[in-house]
């Protein structure tokens, strides 16, 4: 099978495997990626910034090692794009916002030291909406990311750059952040595996903040065992996170075969009506009959809460973001508008260095948040957070994974969604609620549309329950129409 | 749910995040935001009075660590990003007597 692939939709596993047996060197192999990124790049604009010298020199060192007889590690010379809110020491960290432009942070983000570690290579930052916020990618100061799939649509986002890049071969693997679906959507949209780990499970340490306790970091993947590789890389304890959950990461990519004969798996039930295309509705029900040819149980689930979960999120995120980003005011690092007072030039900055998206939601989180107006907006989506959470302890009484689609339709054109935030928002009702309860969940391509592009039908599990929501994976991926 | 937000309330959370908004911004932010609350407004017929809110998904407490002495980021480091300096601090303009 592999041999009939291009080389740059080599798994991660294949990658890693041929490096380390010496059979490819860690540098044909980033060449490889190298030459699809100057044949296509141009066009679908992944990146904020490639790293070309930079992972040649990595790709370089990791042959050196193979050839001391060393194990440079499970992801041995796997070129990985790097969602660009992730910090990278020495090396311009944007969240493609003006207001971050230029910034060398001083430290690099857990992922990013431990990807290092695995034997990864960076080959660049990649594109995404600013601060994370969107599900386009249109919402960047650098421009637009387009799908490789149909470049007349959007990648999804926000982390449709790293996507992008894995689905464009410009890398085998992506790192991408979620804090309402900007892993899953985008995997949807352009066709490739994209999970969310439990809250916690990843270091969220040089994550660039958007809202903290949403926010999860997570791989986009070409396949379901690169996607528990990663994991397994990136996730597990970390001290510099308060956040990060003590137990160890269980055993991923070793259990992927064990299959789904007597796991109860639930479609969920609120999340195939109104607002759901009716071809991908089709996908999600084909793929629980695949699950069911395999042995699993298969039942209609309800989750009566998540169909407020959009209310809820756009309340909770926006007014976590407001504080978050209360950090830019131009006197420690990023943009500086020179004012002659402090609170001018506080002003003047955040006005010039912020892009409308941004500054919307900094807008509607200050408001939740105001005198006045705190009870009824933000502390009543904290409590709708707590119906969700209940909602789906009931339902996992009665199973042991969820099934629903990922994103409402498949790839949407350009600018279709740009001037109607509440529209473009819509976008996430599949995947927001994974967020607010901090559960893991798992987007993997699964047939197409009516329009031939891309559809993925999405997982979820309880908390720590990545194992059996990947083995699933497993069966779907397998199962998935050709 | 509180009245609807106004042309006004939007000029003075603009303030609150010290962000300056032009007229033609604030018309535009005020239908959209409006938007947007309208829709959160389906979640007021919950009956929630009684429903403990949740900060985190992940029940977590007293996170602590060890006292010991860690490597810190590196000072000069930390200036090199910075838009002004002087004797290795962050050098801004007069706050002190300005109406913010």
């Amino acid at each position: 099978m592999a041999d009939a692939t291009p080389a740059t939709t080599d798994t991660a596993v294949a990658i890693a495997e041929a490096v380390r047996s010496g059979e490819r060197s860690a540098r044909e192999v980033l060449d490889t990626h190298l030459a699809a990124i100057d044949a296509r790049e141009g066009e679908i604009h992944a990146f904020n910034l490639v790293l070309a010298d930079e992972a040649r020199a990595a790709a370089d060192e990791i042959d050196r090692r193979v050839a001391a007889g060393e194990d440079p590690g499970p992801l041995a010379g796997v070129p990985v794009a790097l969602k660009d809110n992730l910090c990278t020491r020495g090396v311009a960290t944007t969240c493609s916002s003006k207001i971050l432009e230029g910034w060398e942070p001083p430290y690099d983000a857990t992922v990013v030291r431990r990807l290092a570690d695995a034997g990864a290579v960076v080959v660049g930052k990649a594109n995404l909406d600013e601060f994370a916020m969107g599900s386009s990618t249109e919402n960047s100061a650098f421009g637009p990311t387009r799908n490789p799939r149909d470049t007349t649509k959007v990648p999804g986002g926000s982390s449709g750059g790293s996507t992008a890049a894995v689905a464009a071969g410009f890398a085998a693997v992506g790192l991408g952040s979620d804090t309402g679906g900007s892993i899953r959507q985008p995997a949807a949209l352009c066709g490739v595996v994209g999970m969310k780990p439990t809250y916690g499970r990843v270091s969220r340490y040089g994550l660039v903040a958007f809202a903290s306790s949403l926010d999860q970091i997570g791989p986009l993947t070409h396949t379901v065992a690169d996607t528990a590789r990663v994991l397994e890389v990136i996730g597990g304890h970390d001290p510099a996170d308060t956040t990060s959950i003590p137990e160890a990461m269980p055993a991923l990519e070793s259990v992927l075969g064990d299959g789904v004969a007597g796991l109860r798996v639930g479609v969920v039930r609120e999340l195939m009506g109104e607002g759901i295309a009716p071809d991908v509705a089709a996908r999600v029900r084909e793929a629980a009959e695949v699950l069911a040819a395999a042995g699993a149980e298969v039942g209609e689930a309800s989750v009566p809460a998540v169909t407020y979960g959009l209310s809820a999120y756009y309340l909770i995120a926006p007014a976590e973001a407001s504080s978050n980003l209360s950090r830019y005011d131009g006197v420690r690092y990023g943009l500086r508008v020179d004012a002659p007072t402090t609170p001018e030039m506080n002003l003047a900055s955040r006005t010039a260095g912020f892009g409308a998206e941004v500054k919307r939601r900094i807008m509607l989180g200050t408001y939740a948040l105001s005198a006045g107006y705190y009870d009824a907006y933000y502390g009543k989506a904290q409590k709708v957070r707590t119906l969700i959470i209940r909602d789906f302890a009931a339902a996992y009484e009665s199973f042991d994974l969820l099934l629903a689609p990922t994103s409402p339709t498949t790839a949407f054109p350009l600018g279709a969604k740009v001037s109607d935030p509440l529209t473009m928002y819509l976008n996430d009702i599949c995947t927001i609620p994974s967020n607010l309860a901090g559960q893991p969940a798992v987007s993997v391509p699964f047939g197409a549309g009516d329009d031939g592009l891309p559809v993925g039908v999405q997982l979820l599990a309880p908390a720590l329950a990545e194992a059996p929501l990947l083995r699933a994976a497993a069966v779907l991926e397998e199962g998935a129409p050709s | 749910m509180p009245q609807k937000i106004t042309r006004d309330d939007v000029a003075h959370v603009a303030d609150l995040a010290r962000l300056a908004l032009s007229d033609d911004e604030l018309e535009q932010f005020t239908g959209q935001l409006a938007a947007v609350l309208d829709h959160a407004a389906d979640v007021e017929a919950l009956d929630v009075a009684d429903v403990p809110p949740t900060s985190h998904p992940v029940p977590l407490e007293n996170v602590l660590r060890d006292d010991v002495v860690t490597p810190s980021l590196d000072r000069a480091e930390v200036l090199a990003q910075a838009p002004a300096v002087e004797d290795d601090r962050f050098r801004v303009p007069p706050s002190l007597g300005q109406e913010p």
